[in-house]
Parts: C-alpha cells; sequence; structure tokens
C-alpha cells in the first residue's frame, strides 16, 4: 500500500520531498481546492472510507491528515 | 469465439438515490430507474412508509435519513459507499411546503423549508459529488418548482427554497462539469402529490385554470424527464432547468 506522503505525492503532483508534515494547503501553486478534492479522493480510495466535511475542510497539512486518518481507524 | 475483455467484463448496475422517494414525484422516479436498471437507494423519514413504498420494486434499498439534518445525511451517504461503493444518480426531491402570508411565516417555518429545501440539496450534492468523482461522473437532478421560477403568493419561504435550488443547479453545474457530474433541475408545475392535497377547491380551479393543458399533472408525468436526465442519452446536458407544467408558464 501506498504510504501517507505517497499519496500526497501523487495527488498534489509534486516531488515526494517536497511534503513535509508542515506541508500546509494552499501555500504552494499545486496544493490548490482542486488538488485538495483529488487528494481526498485519493485517501477516500486508498483507505476505504469516507471523510466528513470537517474532516476535508481541516486537512491542511500531512500531519493532520494523519491524526484524522487515524480518527477514522486507519493504521498508518 | 471469446469476445474481447472489455465486452465481457461484467458491467456494475448504476445506482441511484432519490431522497423523499415513499410517495408522489420521488417514488414515481424510483421506480422510472429501478426499471432502466438501476439500483435505487430511497431516502425517506418514515421507515414504515419507506418500507411499503420500496416493497414492490425490485432491488430498491430503503434509506431512513432526515435530509435537513447533516450528521444523518453523513451517515446516510457512508451507507451507500459501504454497500455500494459507488454512486451514479442522485434524484433531490425531498421537501417540505407550508404556506403562509409572510406576516405570519415564523422562523421556525421559514428555517425548517430553507433546511429541507434547499440546504438538504447541497448537503446531497456535496457528498454526492465525491462518490461520483471517483467512477468517474454522475448526474445530479434537483427538483425544484415552478414556483421558485415565478413565485406565488403565500409560499416566500418555499418559493425562495426552490429559487435557491436552481440557483445551486447552474452553480454546481459549472462547478463540477469537469469531472463530468452533470447537473440539471426540473421544474414541476401542478402536481397532484401531498404537497397540494391541502388545496382549496377554489384555489385548486384558479389553479387549473391556468394550466394550458388543462389538467393537473401527475407524478408519472415528472419521473420519465428525471429518469432521461438520469441516463446516457443526457450525455451532454447540464445545466438546465427544464419546466413540467403542461403550458403553466410560456
Amino acid at each position: 500500500m501506498k504510504t501517507l506522503n505517497e499519496i500526497f505525492a501523487e495527488a498534489l503532483m509534486i516531488d515526494i520531498g517536497r511534503v513535509t508534515d508542515d506541508l500546509t494547503y494552499n501555500s504552494i501553486p499545486e496544493w490548490d481546492s482542486v488538488a485538495h478534492m483529488a487528494l481526498i479522493a485519493e485517501l477516500e480510495g486508498v483507505y476505504d472510507i469516507m471523510l466528513d466535511t470537517d474532516d476535508i475542510i481541516a486537512m491542511s497539512t500531512p500531519a493532520i491528515a494523519r491524526d484524522i486518518l487515524t480518527k477514522h481507524g486507519v493504521a498508518l | 469465439m471469446a469476445l474481447p475483455s472489455d465486452v465481457s467484463a461484467p458491467v456494475a448496475a448504476p445506482v441511484a438515490l432519490v431522497t423523499g422517494a415513499a410517495r408522489g414525484i420521488g417514488l414515481a422516479t424510483a421506480r422510472a430507474l429501478a426499471a432502466s436498471g438501476h439500483v435505487v437507494w430511497m431516502s425517506g423519514r418514515s421507515a414504515e412508509t419507506l418500507a411499503a413504498a420500496a416493497a414492490d420494486i425490485p432491488g430498491a434499498r430503503p434509506l431512513v435519513f432526515d435530509v435537513a439534518d447533516p450528521a444523518a445525511v453523513r451517515g446516510a451517504f457512508a451507507e451507500i459507499h459501504k454497500t455500494s461503493k459507488r454512486l451514479d444518480v442522485l434524484v433531490n426531491n425531498a421537501g417540505v411546503m407550508r404556506g403562509a402570508p409572510i406576516e405570519m411565516a415564523s422562523a421556525e417555518l421559514i428555517d425548517a423549508t430553507l433546511a429541507t429545501n434547499l440546504t438538504g440539496v447541497l448537503l446531497c450534492c456535496q457528498y454526492a459529488t465525491r462518490l461520483m468523482a471517483r467512477s468517474g461522473g454522475g448526474s445530479i437532478i434537483n427538483v425544484t418548482s415552478i414556483i421558485g421560477r415565478v413565485g406565488v403568493a403565500g409560499q416566500s419561504a418555499y418559493a425562495a427554497s426552490k429559487a435557491g435550488v436552481i440557483g445551486a443547479t447552474l452553480a454546481l453545474a459549472k462547478e463540477l462539469a469537469g469531472r463530468q457530474i452533470r447537473v440539471n433541475a426540473v421544474a414541476p408545475g401542478i402536481i397532484e402529490t401531498d404537497l397540494i392535497a391541502g388545496l382549496p377547491p377554489e384555489k385548486r380551479a384558479a389553479t387549473l385554470a391556468a394550466v394550458a393543458m388543462g389538467r393537473i399533472g401527475a407524478a408519472e408525468d415528472v419521473a420519465p424527464l428525471i429518469a432521461f436526465l438520469a441516463s446516457d442519452g443526457a450525455r451532454y446536458i447540464t445545466g438546465q432547468v427544464i419546466g413540467v407544467d403542461g403550458g403553466l408558464v410560456m
């Protein structure tokens, strides 16, 4: 299974080296609202979950994404 | 002779959700979609009424929830995701209609009307979009009303909610077209449903007089259009509001 950082890199179409825990939504051109929804779709598909709207809005860094996925029972 | 793999591969039945499916236009739509091969999730607020409505529809799946309750909407779509893994068609039909002169329209009446007729539509669109995008697209059909286009005295909250649905339809059609999700609305005129059952006879007669085709419509007059908009035949149609009103507005 892909790692969380790999999912971020693929969804945002950036080098995996740029995916750090404090990478923030809208802080780079590649992570805009369209890419964010692609990221959400990828996360939901890979982990077979359905995120809450509040989670989608809150998921502004990889670190927060990890917390949210854990809350949904995903073992990372 | 072996078939090409893309032909022999099993094709999953399209999955639809119809809200407010226990009666009227929603029930007729559920029947039409089931007849065209959809697995149909039928939603409503009463388990008993919904079960009775779904009983004679092959493969129908009752789903009890209130579209005005955000947590319930989330739970309903989670259930669809868990069970069907996809959603191809959403018909936002659930609605309430409570008339009152503007001076007597309570805040509760206004809030309840907007919560079901408008917020509920947006919430369902929100979750449906995510499921549809995963499988490459889908079709959303919002049931608005002729009242949302031309208004009617004593129905300001209802008219506002239905006009809002038209605005949401147009905005979402633009927003979601790139993801191959089509969004259209149908605007029924005077249809024989529970919503108009309480009309006084004189008001009913006056309303009927304005219908060019000279009869009140039936839910079965509306459902085929919704089924068409859900179908591949409508694959290049989005952002449209189509009246089904027997010539009430021309």
